[in-house]
Protein backbone atom coordinates (compact mmCIF):
# COMPACT_ATOMS: atom_id res chain seq x y z
CA UNK A 1 0.00 0.00 0.00
CA UNK A 2 1.47 3.51 -0.93
CA UNK A 3 1.80 5.58 1.97
CA UNK A 4 2.92 9.13 2.27
CA UNK A 5 3.78 11.21 4.92
CA UNK A 6 2.48 14.65 5.07
CA UNK A 7 0.65 17.60 7.17
CA UNK A 8 2.58 15.71 10.41
CA UNK A 9 1.14 12.36 9.69
CA UNK A 10 1.33 9.21 7.78
CA UNK A 11 -1.41 8.85 4.92
CA UNK A 12 -1.89 5.10 4.38
CA UNK A 13 -3.69 5.25 0.52
CA UNK A 14 -6.89 3.27 1.15
CA UNK A 15 -8.31 2.83 -2.64
CA UNK A 16 -10.76 0.46 -4.05
CA UNK A 17 -8.58 0.65 -7.19
CA UNK A 18 -6.23 -1.75 -8.81
CA UNK A 19 -3.42 0.51 -10.18
CA UNK A 20 -3.52 4.36 -10.06
CA UNK A 21 -2.65 4.15 -13.71
CA UNK A 22 -5.79 2.41 -14.67
CA UNK A 23 -8.46 4.56 -12.71
CA UNK A 24 -10.16 5.51 -15.57
CA UNK A 25 -9.62 2.70 -17.90
CA UNK A 26 -11.13 0.44 -15.15
CA UNK A 27 -14.17 2.47 -13.97
CA UNK A 28 -15.36 3.25 -17.56
CA UNK A 29 -15.27 -1.03 -18.31
CA UNK A 30 -17.98 -0.82 -15.39
CA UNK A 31 -19.58 1.46 -16.30
CA UNK A 32 -20.32 -0.24 -19.65
CA UNK A 33 -20.51 -3.47 -17.83
CA UNK A 34 -23.72 -2.00 -15.27
CA UNK A 35 -25.17 0.25 -17.76
CA UNK A 36 -25.38 -1.71 -21.34
CA UNK A 37 -28.76 -1.39 -21.52
CA UNK A 38 -28.12 2.51 -21.82
CA UNK A 39 -24.21 3.00 -23.27
CA UNK A 40 -21.75 2.06 -25.11
CA UNK A 41 -17.81 3.39 -24.33
CA UNK A 42 -15.16 3.70 -26.85
CA UNK A 43 -12.32 2.75 -24.97
CA UNK A 44 -9.57 3.65 -26.82
CA UNK A 45 -10.89 7.46 -26.85
CA UNK A 46 -12.57 7.25 -23.43
CA UNK A 47 -16.02 8.09 -25.12
CA UNK A 48 -19.68 7.01 -23.20
CA UNK A 49 -21.85 7.50 -25.93
CA UNK A 50 -25.59 6.72 -26.57
CA UNK A 51 -26.74 3.12 -26.69
CA UNK A 52 -28.87 4.79 -29.86
CA UNK A 53 -26.44 7.12 -31.24
CA UNK A 54 -25.90 9.28 -33.19
CA UNK A 55 -29.83 10.27 -33.70
CA UNK A 56 -30.79 11.20 -36.84
CA UNK A 57 -31.92 15.18 -36.79
CA UNK A 58 -31.55 15.10 -33.36
CA UNK A 59 -28.68 17.68 -32.30
CA UNK A 60 -25.71 15.98 -30.13
CA UNK A 61 -25.22 16.98 -26.82
CA UNK A 62 -21.51 16.52 -25.52
CA UNK A 63 -19.64 17.12 -22.30
CA UNK A 64 -16.65 16.33 -20.69
CA UNK A 65 -13.77 16.89 -18.33
CA UNK A 66 -11.61 15.68 -15.86
CA UNK A 67 -12.51 12.37 -14.50
CA UNK A 68 -13.25 12.23 -10.41
CA UNK A 69 -16.50 14.27 -10.83
CA UNK A 70 -18.88 10.94 -11.29
CA UNK A 71 -21.89 11.02 -12.07
CA UNK A 72 -21.05 13.97 -14.00
CA UNK A 73 -20.64 13.41 -17.04
CA UNK A 74 -20.87 9.89 -18.23
CA UNK A 75 -23.77 9.07 -15.91
CA UNK A 76 -25.88 10.89 -17.41
CA UNK A 77 -25.73 9.59 -21.20
CA UNK A 78 -28.91 8.91 -22.09
CA UNK A 79 -32.54 9.67 -23.09
CA UNK A 80 -33.18 13.04 -22.63
CA UNK A 81 -29.92 14.52 -21.03
CA UNK A 82 -26.08 13.72 -22.77
CA UNK A 83 -25.36 11.89 -26.16
CA UNK A 84 -21.81 11.43 -25.00
CA UNK A 85 -19.26 12.11 -22.65
CA UNK A 86 -15.05 12.00 -22.88
CA UNK A 87 -13.57 11.18 -19.64
CA UNK A 88 -10.33 13.13 -19.05
CA UNK A 89 -7.36 11.68 -16.74
CA UNK A 90 -8.53 12.19 -13.48
CA UNK A 91 -9.07 16.31 -12.92
CA UNK A 92 -7.34 16.66 -16.26
CA UNK A 93 -8.71 17.99 -19.21
CA UNK A 94 -9.92 15.28 -22.03
CA UNK A 95 -7.85 16.24 -25.41
CA UNK A 96 -9.54 16.82 -28.65
CA UNK A 97 -9.08 13.97 -30.40
CA UNK A 98 -11.63 12.12 -27.60
CA UNK A 99 -14.45 15.27 -28.10
CA UNK A 100 -13.97 15.00 -31.95
CA UNK A 101 -14.30 11.28 -31.88
CA UNK A 102 -17.15 11.65 -29.34
CA UNK A 103 -18.36 14.33 -31.89
CA UNK A 104 -18.38 12.25 -34.94
CA UNK A 105 -20.26 9.05 -32.87
CA UNK A 106 -23.33 11.45 -32.44
CA UNK A 107 -23.59 13.84 -35.33
CA UNK A 108 -27.19 13.14 -36.67
CA UNK A 109 -26.69 15.60 -38.74
CA UNK A 110 -28.17 18.83 -37.00
CA UNK A 111 -25.06 19.66 -35.37
CA UNK A 112 -23.44 18.83 -32.37
CA UNK A 113 -23.70 21.15 -29.01
CA UNK A 114 -19.92 21.24 -26.32
CA UNK A 115 -20.91 21.96 -22.89
CA UNK A 116 -17.62 22.63 -21.31
CA UNK A 117 -16.79 24.19 -17.73
CA UNK A 118 -15.00 27.31 -17.22
CA UNK A 119 -11.47 25.91 -17.04
CA UNK A 120 -8.58 27.02 -19.08
CA UNK A 121 -7.86 23.69 -20.51
CA UNK A 122 -11.38 22.20 -20.83
CA UNK A 123 -11.89 25.70 -22.61
CA UNK A 124 -8.74 25.32 -25.35
CA UNK A 125 -8.95 21.20 -25.71
CA UNK A 126 -13.04 21.65 -26.41
CA UNK A 127 -12.07 24.76 -28.93
CA UNK A 128 -9.24 22.98 -30.89
CA UNK A 129 -11.95 19.42 -31.52
CA UNK A 130 -14.78 22.34 -32.15
CA UNK A 131 -11.90 23.42 -35.11
CA UNK A 132 -11.16 20.41 -35.88
CA UNK A 133 -15.16 18.99 -36.60
CA UNK A 134 -15.16 22.61 -38.91
CA UNK A 135 -12.78 21.10 -40.87
CA UNK A 136 -15.05 18.14 -41.55
CA UNK A 137 -17.90 19.88 -42.15
CA UNK A 138 -19.85 19.13 -38.51
CA UNK A 139 -20.98 22.38 -37.38
CA UNK A 140 -20.57 22.86 -33.56
CA UNK A 141 -21.36 25.22 -31.15
CA UNK A 142 -19.97 25.36 -27.27
CA UNK A 143 -21.50 26.46 -24.39
CA UNK A 144 -19.29 27.83 -21.51
CA UNK A 145 -20.51 27.00 -17.61
CA UNK A 146 -19.23 29.47 -15.38
CA UNK A 147 -21.63 29.68 -12.07
CA UNK A 148 -19.47 29.85 -9.26
CA UNK A 149 -19.63 32.61 -7.31
CA UNK A 150 -16.57 31.70 -5.00
CA UNK A 151 -14.56 33.68 -8.15
CA UNK A 152 -14.82 37.08 -7.08
CA UNK A 153 -12.77 38.86 -9.27
CA UNK A 154 -13.17 37.38 -12.91
CA UNK A 155 -11.94 40.48 -14.63
CA UNK A 156 -8.33 39.00 -13.04
CA UNK A 157 -9.07 35.69 -13.16
CA UNK A 158 -9.68 32.92 -15.86
CA UNK A 159 -12.89 34.00 -14.58
CA UNK A 160 -15.68 32.28 -13.07
CA UNK A 161 -15.35 28.07 -12.30
CA UNK A 162 -18.35 26.28 -14.21
CA UNK A 163 -19.90 23.50 -10.90
CA UNK A 164 -23.23 22.70 -9.87
CA UNK A 165 -24.88 24.27 -12.55
CA UNK A 166 -23.40 22.24 -15.43
CA UNK A 167 -25.64 18.84 -14.04
CA UNK A 168 -29.25 21.22 -14.30
CA UNK A 169 -27.94 22.59 -17.37
CA UNK A 170 -27.24 19.14 -19.05
CA UNK A 171 -30.67 18.15 -17.84
CA UNK A 172 -32.87 21.31 -19.18
CA UNK A 173 -30.48 21.00 -22.56
CA UNK A 174 -30.36 17.45 -23.37
CA UNK A 175 -34.39 17.22 -22.88
CA UNK A 176 -34.89 20.45 -25.18
CA UNK A 177 -32.81 18.51 -27.73
CA UNK A 178 -34.79 15.47 -27.50
CA UNK A 179 -37.53 17.42 -28.20
CA UNK A 180 -36.28 18.07 -31.52
CA UNK A 181 -35.35 21.57 -30.96
CA UNK A 182 -32.42 23.14 -33.56
CA UNK A 183 -28.70 24.13 -32.49
CA UNK A 184 -29.21 27.94 -32.56
CA UNK A 185 -31.92 27.47 -29.74
CA UNK A 186 -30.33 25.29 -27.63
CA UNK A 187 -27.21 27.89 -27.27
CA UNK A 188 -29.78 30.48 -26.66
CA UNK A 189 -31.46 28.35 -23.85
CA UNK A 190 -27.74 27.29 -22.63
CA UNK A 191 -27.42 30.65 -22.28
CA UNK A 192 -30.27 31.85 -20.52
CA UNK A 193 -29.69 29.33 -17.74
CA UNK A 194 -26.06 30.52 -17.49
CA UNK A 195 -27.37 33.93 -16.90
CA UNK A 196 -29.88 32.42 -14.55
CA UNK A 197 -27.77 29.89 -12.02
CA UNK A 198 -25.13 30.40 -10.15
CA UNK A 199 -23.58 28.01 -7.45
CA UNK A 200 -20.98 28.30 -4.65
CA UNK A 201 -19.51 25.35 -2.35
CA UNK A 202 -17.93 24.29 0.82
CA UNK A 203 -15.61 21.49 1.99
CA UNK A 204 -15.11 19.68 5.21
CA UNK A 205 -11.78 17.69 3.84
CA UNK A 206 -9.80 17.79 0.97
CA UNK A 207 -9.52 14.90 -1.77
CA UNK A 208 -7.39 12.79 -2.55
CA UNK A 209 -6.22 12.46 -6.44
CA UNK A 210 -4.96 8.19 -6.76
CA UNK A 211 -1.59 9.50 -8.43
CA UNK A 212 -0.76 12.44 -5.96
CA UNK A 213 -1.41 9.59 -2.99
CA UNK A 214 -2.52 12.15 -0.18
CA UNK A 215 -4.99 14.75 0.17
CA UNK A 216 -5.37 17.47 -1.72
CA UNK A 217 -5.27 20.00 1.94
CA UNK A 218 -5.84 19.37 5.08
CA UNK A 219 -7.96 21.23 7.82
CA UNK A 220 -7.84 21.04 11.31
CA UNK A 221 -10.73 19.29 13.17
CA UNK A 222 -12.55 22.07 13.64
CA UNK A 223 -11.83 24.30 10.58
CA UNK A 224 -13.96 24.36 7.01
CA UNK A 225 -13.04 25.64 3.45
CA UNK A 226 -15.43 27.88 1.85
CA UNK A 227 -15.74 28.83 -1.72
CA UNK A 228 -13.85 25.29 -3.10
CA UNK A 229 -13.97 24.14 -6.48
CA UNK A 230 -14.33 20.53 -7.18
CA UNK A 231 -10.55 19.84 -8.21
CA UNK A 232 -9.30 19.93 -4.47
CA UNK A 233 -8.41 23.64 -4.77
CA UNK A 234 -8.28 25.43 -1.63
CA UNK A 235 -11.21 27.86 -1.35
CA UNK A 236 -11.97 31.32 -0.40
CA UNK A 237 -11.97 31.02 3.40
CA UNK A 238 -11.07 29.02 6.13
CA UNK A 239 -13.60 29.01 8.91
CA UNK A 240 -14.74 27.73 12.11
CA UNK A 241 -17.13 24.41 11.61
CA UNK A 242 -20.37 25.48 13.04
CA UNK A 243 -23.64 24.12 12.56
CA UNK A 244 -25.07 23.12 9.40
CA UNK A 245 -27.60 26.44 9.28
CA UNK A 246 -24.32 28.14 9.71
CA UNK A 247 -22.75 26.99 6.63
CA UNK A 248 -25.97 27.00 4.30
CA UNK A 249 -25.80 30.52 5.29
CA UNK A 250 -22.11 30.67 3.97
CA UNK A 251 -23.15 29.18 0.80
CA UNK A 252 -26.57 30.63 0.00
CA UNK A 253 -26.03 34.31 1.12
CA UNK A 254 -23.35 35.43 -1.59
CA UNK A 255 -25.49 33.75 -4.61
CA UNK A 256 -28.66 36.11 -3.32
CA UNK A 257 -26.18 38.58 -2.85
CA UNK A 258 -24.47 38.21 -6.95
CA UNK A 259 -28.11 37.78 -8.24
CA UNK A 260 -31.27 38.96 -7.63
CA UNK A 261 -33.51 35.96 -6.95
CA UNK A 262 -36.28 37.60 -5.59
CA UNK A 263 -40.06 36.38 -6.29
CA UNK A 264 -38.68 33.90 -8.58
CA UNK A 265 -39.08 30.43 -8.91
CA UNK A 266 -35.75 28.06 -8.70
CA UNK A 267 -34.68 24.82 -8.93
CA UNK A 268 -32.22 24.26 -5.89
CA UNK A 269 -29.62 21.93 -6.03
CA UNK A 270 -27.86 20.78 -2.61
CA UNK A 271 -25.18 18.56 -4.40
CA UNK A 272 -22.62 16.25 -2.17
CA UNK A 273 -18.69 16.42 -3.00
CA UNK A 274 -18.50 12.54 -2.66
CA UNK A 275 -17.90 11.73 0.92
CA UNK A 276 -20.77 13.37 2.82
CA UNK A 277 -23.94 11.16 3.73
CA UNK A 278 -27.44 12.03 2.29
CA UNK A 279 -28.54 12.60 5.85
CA UNK A 280 -26.52 15.60 6.30
CA UNK A 281 -27.10 16.73 2.53
CA UNK A 282 -31.24 16.64 3.47
CA UNK A 283 -30.16 18.68 6.80
CA UNK A 284 -28.40 21.46 4.35
CA UNK A 285 -31.38 20.99 2.16
CA UNK A 286 -33.48 21.97 5.23
CA UNK A 287 -31.69 25.07 6.13
CA UNK A 288 -31.12 26.08 2.21
CA UNK A 289 -35.16 26.23 1.62
CA UNK A 290 -35.83 27.63 4.69
CA UNK A 291 -33.23 30.98 4.04
CA UNK A 292 -35.04 31.12 0.65
CA UNK A 293 -38.03 30.79 2.22
CA UNK A 294 -37.46 33.86 4.20
CA UNK A 295 -35.45 35.78 1.22
CA UNK A 296 -39.59 35.17 -0.83
CA UNK A 297 -37.34 32.34 -3.25
CA UNK A 298 -40.09 30.19 -4.02
CA UNK A 299 -38.06 26.63 -4.52
CA UNK A 300 -39.90 24.95 -7.48
CA UNK A 301 -37.85 22.29 -8.04
CA UNK A 302 -34.82 20.78 -6.28
CA UNK A 303 -32.26 17.81 -7.02
CA UNK A 304 -30.77 16.28 -3.58
CA UNK A 305 -27.32 14.01 -3.80
CA UNK A 306 -23.91 13.50 -4.81
CA UNK A 307 -24.29 14.46 -8.85
CA UNK A 308 -20.72 16.81 -9.34
CA UNK A 309 -18.40 15.35 -6.90
CA UNK A 310 -14.85 15.78 -6.00
CA UNK A 311 -13.71 12.28 -5.64
CA UNK A 312 -13.69 11.40 -2.00
CA UNK A 313 -13.79 14.96 -0.79
CA UNK A 314 -16.38 15.77 2.32
CA UNK A 315 -18.36 18.86 1.68
CA UNK A 316 -21.61 20.30 -0.24
CA UNK A 317 -22.53 23.04 -2.92
CA UNK A 318 -25.73 25.14 -3.40
CA UNK A 319 -27.12 25.72 -6.92
CA UNK A 320 -29.92 28.03 -7.46
CA UNK A 321 -31.01 28.51 -10.88
CA UNK A 322 -33.78 30.92 -11.47
CA UNK A 323 -36.21 29.28 -13.84
CA UNK A 324 -39.02 30.56 -16.03
CA UNK A 325 -41.93 28.01 -17.54
CA UNK A 326 -40.15 26.24 -20.08
CA UNK A 327 -37.03 25.43 -18.04
CA UNK A 328 -39.57 23.36 -15.46
CA UNK A 329 -40.99 21.67 -18.40
CA UNK A 330 -37.87 20.73 -19.31
CA UNK A 331 -36.32 20.15 -16.07
CA UNK A 332 -39.80 17.32 -15.57
CA UNK A 333 -38.89 16.11 -19.07
CA UNK A 334 -38.42 12.18 -18.88
CA UNK A 335 -34.64 11.41 -18.59
CA UNK A 336 -33.14 8.06 -17.93
CA UNK A 337 -29.53 7.79 -17.71
CA UNK A 338 -27.39 5.90 -14.97
CA UNK A 339 -27.03 8.63 -12.58
CA UNK A 340 -30.24 10.44 -12.97
CA UNK A 341 -33.88 9.20 -14.18
CA UNK A 342 -37.27 9.80 -14.28
CA UNK A 343 -40.79 10.32 -16.05
CA UNK A 344 -40.32 7.49 -18.85
CA UNK B 1 22.55 22.53 -41.21
CA UNK B 2 21.58 23.08 -37.43
CA UNK B 3 17.87 23.41 -38.51
CA UNK B 4 17.53 20.51 -40.91
CA UNK B 5 15.56 17.25 -39.59
CA UNK B 6 17.72 15.57 -37.37
CA UNK B 7 18.99 18.79 -35.76
CA UNK B 8 15.45 19.21 -35.16
CA UNK B 9 14.73 15.95 -33.84
CA UNK B 10 17.63 16.04 -31.66
CA UNK B 11 16.27 19.18 -30.02
CA UNK B 12 13.10 17.32 -29.13
CA UNK B 13 15.52 14.81 -27.84
CA UNK B 14 17.47 17.07 -25.49
CA UNK B 15 13.94 18.58 -24.41
CA UNK B 16 12.58 15.09 -23.25
CA UNK B 17 15.27 14.66 -21.56
CA UNK B 18 14.54 17.79 -19.46
CA UNK B 19 11.50 17.28 -19.35
CA UNK B 20 11.83 13.64 -18.11
CA UNK B 21 14.44 14.74 -15.67
CA UNK B 22 12.92 17.45 -14.21
CA UNK B 23 9.37 15.99 -13.81
CA UNK B 24 9.06 15.93 -9.91
CA UNK B 25 10.51 19.95 -10.30
CA UNK B 26 7.34 21.03 -12.27
CA UNK B 27 4.97 19.39 -10.75
CA UNK B 28 5.54 20.52 -7.42
CA UNK B 29 5.88 24.39 -9.07
CA UNK B 30 2.36 23.01 -10.09
CA UNK B 31 1.44 21.89 -6.73
CA UNK B 32 1.86 25.36 -5.05
CA UNK B 33 -0.19 27.28 -7.78
CA UNK B 34 -2.10 25.09 -9.54
CA UNK B 35 -3.22 21.50 -10.02
CA UNK B 36 0.06 19.38 -9.26
CA UNK B 37 0.41 17.45 -13.11
CA UNK B 38 2.28 19.85 -15.72
CA UNK B 39 5.41 17.60 -14.86
CA UNK B 40 3.52 14.44 -15.31
CA UNK B 41 1.25 15.63 -18.40
CA UNK B 42 4.61 16.85 -20.71
CA UNK B 43 6.21 13.81 -19.63
CA UNK B 44 3.57 11.60 -21.12
CA UNK B 45 3.59 13.93 -24.07
CA UNK B 46 7.66 14.13 -24.87
CA UNK B 47 7.84 10.71 -24.23
CA UNK B 48 5.35 10.36 -27.27
CA UNK B 49 7.14 12.52 -29.21
CA UNK B 50 10.49 10.77 -28.85
CA UNK B 51 8.65 7.97 -29.91
CA UNK B 52 8.00 9.45 -33.28
CA UNK B 53 10.89 8.54 -35.76
CA UNK B 54 11.88 11.57 -37.42
CA UNK B 55 13.30 9.71 -40.60
CA UNK B 56 10.02 9.09 -41.60
CA UNK B 57 9.04 12.58 -42.04
CA UNK B 58 10.10 14.43 -45.55
CA UNK B 59 11.08 17.32 -43.86
CA UNK B 60 11.67 18.89 -40.52
CA UNK B 61 8.67 21.12 -40.58
CA UNK B 62 6.59 18.24 -41.31
CA UNK B 63 8.10 16.61 -38.08
CA UNK B 64 7.73 19.77 -36.02
CA UNK B 65 3.84 19.98 -37.13
CA UNK B 66 3.50 16.06 -35.58
CA UNK B 67 5.50 16.88 -32.65
CA UNK B 68 2.44 19.14 -32.02
CA UNK B 69 -0.22 17.21 -32.85
CA UNK B 70 1.12 14.24 -30.67
CA UNK B 71 1.41 17.34 -28.17
CA UNK B 72 -1.98 18.14 -28.40
CA UNK B 73 -3.56 14.27 -28.40
CA UNK B 74 -1.27 13.59 -25.06
CA UNK B 75 -0.43 15.88 -22.79
CA UNK B 76 -4.27 17.57 -22.32
CA UNK B 77 -4.66 20.20 -19.60
CA UNK B 78 -4.00 23.80 -20.48
CA UNK B 79 -0.52 22.74 -22.03
CA UNK B 80 -1.80 20.29 -24.30
CA UNK B 81 -3.23 23.04 -26.27
CA UNK B 82 -0.76 25.62 -25.80
CA UNK B 83 2.31 23.28 -26.50
CA UNK B 84 0.99 21.85 -29.24
CA UNK B 85 -0.82 24.94 -30.87
CA UNK B 86 3.45 26.93 -30.63
CA UNK B 87 4.68 23.13 -32.90
CA UNK B 88 1.87 23.44 -35.11
CA UNK B 89 2.67 26.94 -35.98
CA UNK B 90 6.26 26.65 -35.43
CA UNK B 91 6.34 23.56 -38.12
CA UNK B 92 3.86 25.16 -40.82
CA UNK B 93 6.95 28.66 -40.44
CA UNK B 94 9.69 26.35 -40.34
CA UNK B 95 12.37 27.57 -42.88
CA UNK B 96 13.79 25.01 -45.30
CA UNK B 97 17.00 27.54 -45.50
CA UNK B 98 19.49 28.33 -42.44
CA UNK B 99 18.61 31.71 -42.14
CA UNK B 100 18.31 32.93 -38.51
CA UNK B 101 15.49 35.97 -39.34
CA UNK B 102 13.03 33.14 -40.80
CA UNK B 103 13.72 30.40 -37.69
CA UNK B 104 12.74 33.79 -35.67
CA UNK B 105 9.97 34.77 -37.75
CA UNK B 106 8.88 30.74 -37.49
CA UNK B 107 9.22 30.68 -33.57
CA UNK B 108 7.07 34.26 -33.18
CA UNK B 109 4.35 32.44 -35.10
CA UNK B 110 4.21 29.59 -32.31
CA UNK B 111 4.43 32.45 -29.75
CA UNK B 112 1.21 34.07 -31.72
CA UNK B 113 -0.11 31.06 -31.63
CA UNK B 114 -0.16 30.46 -28.08
CA UNK B 115 -1.11 34.32 -27.04
CA UNK B 116 -4.11 33.22 -29.72
CA UNK B 117 -5.01 29.56 -27.78
CA UNK B 118 -4.69 30.88 -24.15
CA UNK B 119 -5.03 34.71 -24.57
CA UNK B 120 -2.59 35.85 -22.63
CA UNK B 121 -0.26 38.98 -22.42
CA UNK B 122 2.91 39.94 -21.01
CA UNK B 123 2.63 39.88 -17.20
CA UNK B 124 -0.18 37.33 -16.45
CA UNK B 125 2.00 34.60 -15.30
CA UNK B 126 2.45 32.26 -17.97
CA UNK B 127 4.83 31.16 -20.28
CA UNK B 128 4.14 33.87 -22.35
CA UNK B 129 6.31 36.14 -19.97
CA UNK B 130 9.74 33.40 -20.62
CA UNK B 131 9.10 33.01 -24.74
CA UNK B 132 8.04 36.60 -25.23
CA UNK B 133 11.36 38.60 -24.29
CA UNK B 134 13.31 35.04 -25.57
CA UNK B 135 12.35 35.75 -29.27
CA UNK B 136 13.16 39.52 -28.67
CA UNK B 137 16.45 38.76 -27.76
CA UNK B 138 16.77 36.22 -30.37
CA UNK B 139 15.62 39.01 -32.79
CA UNK B 140 18.19 41.61 -31.41
CA UNK B 141 20.75 38.64 -32.27
CA UNK B 142 20.08 37.12 -35.29
CA UNK B 143 22.05 39.15 -37.17
CA UNK B 144 25.55 37.44 -35.39
CA UNK B 145 24.08 33.84 -36.06
CA UNK B 146 22.40 31.25 -35.02
CA UNK B 147 24.30 30.08 -32.23
CA UNK B 148 24.75 33.93 -30.93
CA UNK B 149 20.33 34.41 -31.09
CA UNK B 150 19.62 31.28 -29.24
CA UNK B 151 22.44 31.60 -26.72
CA UNK B 152 20.76 34.99 -26.08
CA UNK B 153 17.35 33.62 -26.47
CA UNK B 154 18.28 31.47 -23.74
CA UNK B 155 19.17 33.48 -21.08
CA UNK B 156 15.98 35.95 -21.91
CA UNK B 157 14.00 33.15 -21.24
CA UNK B 158 15.58 32.42 -18.34
CA UNK B 159 15.13 36.18 -16.88
CA UNK B 160 11.57 35.76 -18.28
CA UNK B 161 10.72 32.59 -15.71
CA UNK B 162 12.83 33.98 -12.95
CA UNK B 163 10.82 37.27 -13.39
CA UNK B 164 7.59 35.52 -13.21
CA UNK B 165 7.83 34.27 -9.34
CA UNK B 166 6.36 38.09 -8.03
CA UNK B 167 3.66 37.90 -10.54
CA UNK B 168 0.13 37.79 -9.73
CA UNK B 169 -1.38 34.88 -11.97
CA UNK B 170 -3.96 36.43 -14.46
CA UNK B 171 -4.61 33.09 -16.18
CA UNK B 172 -5.14 29.40 -15.69
CA UNK B 173 -5.92 27.90 -12.46
CA UNK B 174 -3.20 29.81 -10.87
CA UNK B 175 -5.92 33.12 -11.28
CA UNK B 176 -7.93 31.39 -8.58
CA UNK B 177 -5.28 31.89 -5.75
CA UNK B 178 -5.02 35.80 -6.22
CA UNK B 179 -2.29 37.65 -4.50
CA UNK B 180 -1.70 34.48 -3.15
CA UNK B 181 -0.01 32.81 -6.76
CA UNK B 182 2.80 35.66 -6.19
CA UNK B 183 6.09 34.24 -4.61
CA UNK B 184 5.83 30.97 -6.84
CA UNK B 185 7.58 30.38 -10.14
CA UNK B 186 5.04 29.90 -12.92
CA UNK B 187 5.32 26.21 -13.90
CA UNK B 188 4.72 26.60 -17.51
CA UNK B 189 7.33 29.50 -18.13
CA UNK B 190 9.98 26.62 -16.48
CA UNK B 191 9.08 23.88 -19.08
CA UNK B 192 9.29 26.70 -21.92
CA UNK B 193 12.64 27.83 -20.57
CA UNK B 194 13.68 24.20 -20.87
CA UNK B 195 12.75 24.27 -24.12
CA UNK B 196 14.88 27.20 -25.42
CA UNK B 197 18.06 26.45 -23.32
CA UNK B 198 17.63 22.80 -25.54
CA UNK B 199 17.41 24.64 -28.66
CA UNK B 200 20.45 26.46 -28.01
CA UNK B 201 22.22 23.26 -27.22
CA UNK B 202 21.09 21.77 -30.29
CA UNK B 203 20.75 23.78 -33.02
CA UNK B 204 23.78 26.38 -32.80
Amino acid sequence: MQEVFEHGRLWPMKKLINDVADVVKDSLFGVEAAHADLVKVDHENKVVYRKDAPIANKVGIISGGGSGHEPLHGGFVGLGMLDAACAGEVFTSPVPDQMFAATKLVDGGAGVLHIVKNYTGDVMNFEMAAEMAAAEGIRVEAVIVADDVAVQDSLYTAGRRGVGLTVLLEKIVGAAAEEGKDLDYLVGLAGRISDNGRSMGMALTGCTVPAAGKPSFDLHDDEIEIGIGIHGEPGRARVANGTAAETAEMLVRPILDDLDYSGSEVIAFVNGMGGTPLIELYIVFNEVAKILAAAGVKVARCLVGNYITSLDMAGCSVTLLKADAEMLQLWDAPVWTPGLRWGK
Amino acid sequence: MAIDLMSVAGWMKDFATQIHDNADLLTDLDREIGDADHGANMDRGMRAVIDLDPSTFPSAADYLKKVGMTLVSTVGGASGPLYGTFFLRVGTAWPDVENPDLVGLALRAGLDGIIQRGKAAIGEKTLVDALSPALDEFDANAGDGMGTALQAAAVACAAGRDATIPLVARKGRASYLGERSAGHQDPGATSMTMLIEAASRTLS
